[in-house]
């Protein structure tokens, strides 16, 4: 009744093949992107509950942010390309800690000539942590050509634990500080420093909605089509004259270089100053999860499962409290992981392909309401 | 010779630490057989008999029970909990997940070890909690040919003894009984094993059940090393690359990977370590499973991968 | 399962906003970020437990602090960073006042937070941990880095070497190891035994121990054929225990290994048993052990089961929770002096840190005689107290075996100026000038 395309005609083929064909959709995505960039800022600028505090904004969207846009990283290399990769954390720290040396000023000396970059400023440092991920995702990627499905995804754990060691061991990477943790510089966008919690939310945002958008055409491109070719059957692909190659490198080097700018904010945005533990296998499966709960090969499962894997541990820890019951925290956050494991059980086992095809489901059932047919 | 003697120190110990790992390596590589999971809640269950193992038997001493009595009592109560736990797994959450693709079981057993991480740790709580069934002191050999000796831990013997005998138990439990035979059918063809009249619930919960009795031992002796703790579960990401050295379908490959990852991770260590900063062994293990890997993709002892279009 | 979606996201919004019902006025609200699960529960458990019992107490015997009543609440971290994070932002802004001050108790937490709390303007007691050179009160305002750093506990450890060798001379040529946690925790004292060692010319080597330290055989074997004279042990959690175990099977002496403050408590070294006996580790001023404090503690709170304590009673890390309470209280006792018997915001915590003034009969009238020594913070020192004593198992309980020790400044307040202007450097951050402080 509400949901349906009758009598959205396409007149040409640029209508046909526009992102979101449906018009409903289209009105779906405006408004949601409306609340987020003209909505949030106005709430919390008026003291609107929930966000109205920082809490909202500083323990909840910007991590949210960040997490979805790992996500939307993984889900590339993962529900796209079917490489599946345990190293995500590992990607998140290149970014995080590359973009911290560019940010600080780089220094190399190869003996005969010396190279020397001065601190560059926030974008693009961040920029080109991410770049560096990619090239460090491709070195990565190779082994994948060989290895497959979870031989692969214990193959990424050696560059998740190289990593995590390289971080804390090689001393340059850390600007030589006593204790190895470092802090990030200032967010300074062209001579504007962004402090506030809603500033920093808004930063994020738009990095995740060009990147969302920048994913959401590349999986429907040529080279999309190519990664969904080759995770459905690599040989029979090969045949059909895709590349595995370049197919799988090319996601290794765009879920890289994506979750290396996720990392590189995660560090400086959400906490400011850092440690390799921040990026440790745990974040990886956390990543994982959010990508298979949300639904693999969806760019909308990425937001819908970053919500769900970061917002529900925190909402249940903070219920018995709320409600004044007299739970000891103890108590709550070993409930939190049973209740955590049984909803991811129970939802694998309703839908094993994630909220994503809920979401599908559910449009489908939307569409032909209130007739059952 | 000094240095010879380290050598072989490092070595040895390398070794038996490896087995130690293939203790728990060995509860995937049961479940990955017979039921095509890759169980990450093997670590979990580790920490879930250790604690189990731990406190009925600190209750029992307490309350005046004699030592033996009370460690057959706690073993057979915490093989007890590790059988619920199998029925559990197997009733609500691998069985209605049947015919799903790997991926997806991988992720419920993490939902799994959630479950149980939070569950042992409410239950039996989350201190740490000592267990002393081996001796922890070490042996000093060929003192007369080296400097000092070189030094063998007990409890490592005791680790590899134990390790040796579940081997040689689980493949006479394979080969010789009726339902070992029955696990290996259904390892190589669930529908022929099911057409055949093998009841594939059963077989997956003894498979799960015998994973658990496993985790149970692998709990003895990391108990007694370590203390029942939390950190337990770790282990779980120390057994992976002798997983995928060894295969993960292969019980020998399990033991073979583990002497490999033990050796080479503390080679390593020991040798390279002092030259680029030590603390290398983690990641060291994983390089060299992918080494192992680019050359033989499915493992020293895996199944070949035969791909159809 | 659209519902249920429905009802989480309701419940996840309703549970965001309830957190803040109307309070009474005159409450202070003062947070614990506590690690009771996870592989650091051990030694998380008996520090929360004696940071929250010291509050009921307050509350129970004095109904607060001058009057105003205590409201505590505890988040669980899990010693992770982010969680660590969440919880701040979460309670920072709770009571009438908001948070009075925050106590991480993990250096990782503590890094992120220093960045956080300046804007927030809530000061960090960071008791015995965290960055040593935040001791500069110019440059790091709100962090109070209280008794002692890790730089001391560094110094206060050569020292002992020293005494146990008969004199700083014997030093030379001499062989110290040191096993740490590989994480900024335990990398802090590196390059304050870096110093030493060049002082007094010994050879000093850092052993790393990757999180979170159950697999040690090739360290130990490393020193079993490098035989440095001493070992010290910056561990934490199950590490602690495993270092001790490993040491006995590759035989070394457990009294030549001197664990850090935080590798000195009962869960360390209760599941090494026998093995354990000998172990040395510093004490952060005081150890395990009844005091005059503790008969309170027994009467208004563990008689009346308003606690969450069973064995740990008394022991070292409930007792370092006990003194992390008592400092922050004295603390917003000191502030009330100026501003009044009321709910302090953090900024006058803060105020009351820098004017803390511990003195010995202060201290005996709190019942923490022979625990701590004076205290005295100020703007430009953040630390208050460079002393700490030795304690060692006899394989039953924690023996102290020394005198206090005073830690060398004039070798760490360098390191300390040097860390912290290059802070200010890399944050454009001005120093105050404390003599303008009042």
């Amino acid at each position: 009744m509400f949901y349906r395309e009758t009598g959205q005609f396409k007149t040409s083929y640029a209508a046909d093949m526009q992102i979101f064909p449906i018009r409903q959709d289209r009105i779906a995505l405006w408004v949601v992107l409306a609340f987020a960039f003209i909505g949030i800022p106005l709430l919390d600028g008026l003291q609107v509950w929930p966000f109205g505090g920082e809490y909202m904004l500083r323990a909840i969207l910007i991590p949210f942010l960040i997490l979805s846009l790992a996500a939307i990283g993984l889900n590339i290399l993962t529900g796209y390309c079917g490489q599946l990769s345990l190293g995500s954390g590992a990607f998140m720290a290149i970014g995080a800690y590359s973009a911290y040396k560019f940010g600080t000023g780089v220094d190399i000396s190869f003996g005969l000539f010396d190279l020397s970059i001065p601190p560059l400023s926030v974008l693009p440092s961040i920029l080109l942590g991410g770049l560096m991920a990619a090239i460090i995702g491709i070195l990565f990627g190779i082994p994948s050509l060989r290895i497959k499905g979870l031989y692969l995804a214990v193959a990424t754990l050696a560059a998740q634990f190289f990593f995590d060691w390289v971080f804390i061991r090689v001393k340059w990477f850390t600007n030589y500080t006593s204790s190895g943790s470092v802090v990030a510089p200032d967010l300074n966008f062209f001579g504007y420093v962004v402090n506030a919690p809603i500033e920093r939310y808004l930063l994020c945002l738009v990095f995740v909605t060009i990147f969302a958008l920048l994913a959401k055409n590349l999986v429907r491109g040529n080279i999309g089509r190519q990664w969904m070719a080759t995770r459905d059957m690599d040989i029979a692909a090969e045949l059909m004259g895709i590349r595995p190659l370049y197919a799988k490198l090319s996601a290794f080097a765009i879920s890289s270089f994506i979750m290396g700018v996720a990392g590189a904010l995660w560090a400086f945005v959400y906490l400011g100053a850092w440690e390799p533990l921040a990026f440790s296998i745990d974040r990886s499966f956390q990543i994982l999860f959010m990508v298979i709960i949300g639904g693999l090969g969806s760019i909308l499962g990425s937001f819908l499962g970053a919500a769900f894997i970061l917002v529900l541990p925190i909402a249940l820890d903070q219920v018995p409290h709320a409600l004044g019951m007299p739970i000891s925290v103890e108590t709550v956050s070993l409930l939190v992981f049973v209740i955590t494991g049984a909803l991811i059980c129970w939802l694998l086992i309703v839908e094993p392909r994630g909220f994503a095809r809920l979401w599908l489901t559910g449009k489908e059932k939307l569409r032909l309401w209130p007739y059952p047919y | 010779m000094i240095l010879f003697g380290q050598f072989l120190e490092v070595l040895v110990s390398g070794l038996l630490a490896g087995v130690l790992y293939s203790l728990v390596a060995l509860g995937f590589v049961l479940i990955f057989k017979a039921s095509g999971v890759f169980n990450f809640a093997q670590g979990a269950m580790v920490l879930l008999a250790g604690l189990a193992l731990v406190r009925s038997l600190d209750m029992m001493v307490a309350n005046g029970l004699p030592f033996w009595a009370a460690i057959m009592l706690a073993l057979l109560f915490a093989a007890l909990v590790m059988a619920i736990t199998a029925f559990m797994v197997e009733r609500f959450v691998l069985g209605p997940l049947i015919n799903q693709d790997g991926l997806t079981l991988f992720m419920s057993t993490i939902g799994v070890t959630f479950i149980i991480e939070g569950g042992a740790q409410m239950l039996f709580g989350s201190d740490v909690y000592p267990l002393r069934l081996f001796p922890s002191d070490a042996w000093f050999l060929f003192e007369d040919s080296f400097p000092g000796g070189i030094l063998v831990s007990k409890i490592d013997v005791w680790g590899g003894l134990i390790a040796a005998v579940l081997v040689v138990g689980l493949a006479l439990f394979f080969q010789k009984t009726k339902t070992g035979r029955a696990l290996r059918a259904v390892a190589d063809d669930h529908a022929a094993a099911q057409s055949v009249g093998i009841s594939l619930n059963w077989i997956w919960f003894i498979v799960w059940l015998v994973a658990g009795l496993v985790a149970l031992v692998a709990a003895t002796v990391w108990g007694t090393k370590l203390g029942v703790q939390f950190s337990i579960t770790f282990l779980a990401l120390k057994a992976l690359p002798v997983l995928i050295i060894g295969g993960f379908t292969s019980v020998p490959g399990a033991i073979v990977g583990g002497l490999i990852v033990g050796a080479g991770e503390k080679l390593a260590e020991a040798y390279l370590g002092p030259f680029i900063g030590g603390g290398i062994e983690y990641w060291f293990a994983y390089v060299l499973a992918l080494v192992v890997l680019m050359a033989r993709p499915q493992g020293l002892f895996g199944e070949r991968i035969i791909e159809r279009i | 399962m659209r519902k249920l979606t429905l009802a989480l996201t309701a419940l996840a919004l309703g549970a965001t906003g309830m957190t803040a019902p109307a309070m009474a006025q005159n409450e202070q609200f003062l947070p614990s970020l506590v690690y009771r699960t996870g592989p650091y529960a051990p030694n998380g458990i008996p520090f929360a437990n004696g940071v929250a019992d010291y509050w009921t107490m307050l509350n129970e015997r004095d109904g607060g602090i001058n009057g105003v009543k205590i409201v505590a609440e505890e988040c669980e971290t899990g010693y992770a960073t982010d969680k660590g994070v969440e919880c701040y932002e979460r309670l920072k802004g709770k009571g009438p006042t908001g948070a009075g001050y925050f106590s991480p108790l993990s250096t990782g937490i503590t890094f992120a937070l220093t960045e956080k709390v300046p804007g927030d303007k809530i000061p960090l007691l960071t008791m015995g941990y965290g960055r040593s050179e935040s001791r500069n009160g110019a440059v790091f305002p709100w962090n109070f880095v209280a008794v002692g750093s890790y730089w001391t506990a560094a110094d206060v450890a050569i020292q002992h070497i020293a005494k146990e060798l008969g004199g700083a001379d014997k030093l030379k040529g001499k062989k110290i190891s040191l096993v740490y946690h590989d994480s900024p925790y335990g990398k802090e004292p590196i390059a304050a035994l870096e110093q030493r060692a060049k002082v007094n010319g010994f050879t000093f080597k850092a052993i790393p121990v990757t999180h979170p330290g159950v697999e040690q055989k090739s360290q130990w074997l490393a020193i079993r054929q490098d035989r440095p004279d001493y070992v010290l042990l910056w561990g934490w959690g199950v590490m602690n225990s495993t270092s001790i175990k490993e040491a006995a099977a590759v035989g070394y002496p457990r009294d030549k290994v001197i664990g850090v403050w935080w590798s000195g408590a009962e869960p360390d070294v209760t599941p090494a048993g026998d093995q354990s006996t000998g172990y040395k580790a510093l004490m952060l001023q005081h150890g395990a052990g009844k005091f005059k404090v503790h008969a309170d503690l027994e009467k208004f709170v563990i008689s009346k089961n308003k606690t969450a304590t069973k064995d740990d009673f008394a022991q070292v890390l409930y007792n370092r929770g006990l003194l992390n309470s008592m400092l922050g209280t004295e603390a917003i006792r000191t502030a009330m002096k100026k501003f009044g018997n009321k709910p302090m915001t953090g900024e006058q915590v803060r105020w009351g840190f820098e004017n803390l003034d511990l003195t010995a009969a202060r201290i005996k009238e709190l019942g923490f005689e022979g625990m701590v020594s004076p205290i005295k913070l100020s703007c430009a020192d953040h630390q208050g107290a460079d002393v700490a004593r030795v304690q060692q198992w006899d394989g039953k309980a924690w023996k102290v075996i020394s005198d206090y020790y005073k830690a060398d400044r004039s070798i760490l307040d360098p390191m300390v100026k040097d860390a912290s202007a290059k802070y200010a450097a890399e944050k454009k951050i001005t120093a105050r000038d404390c003599s303008k402080e009042s």
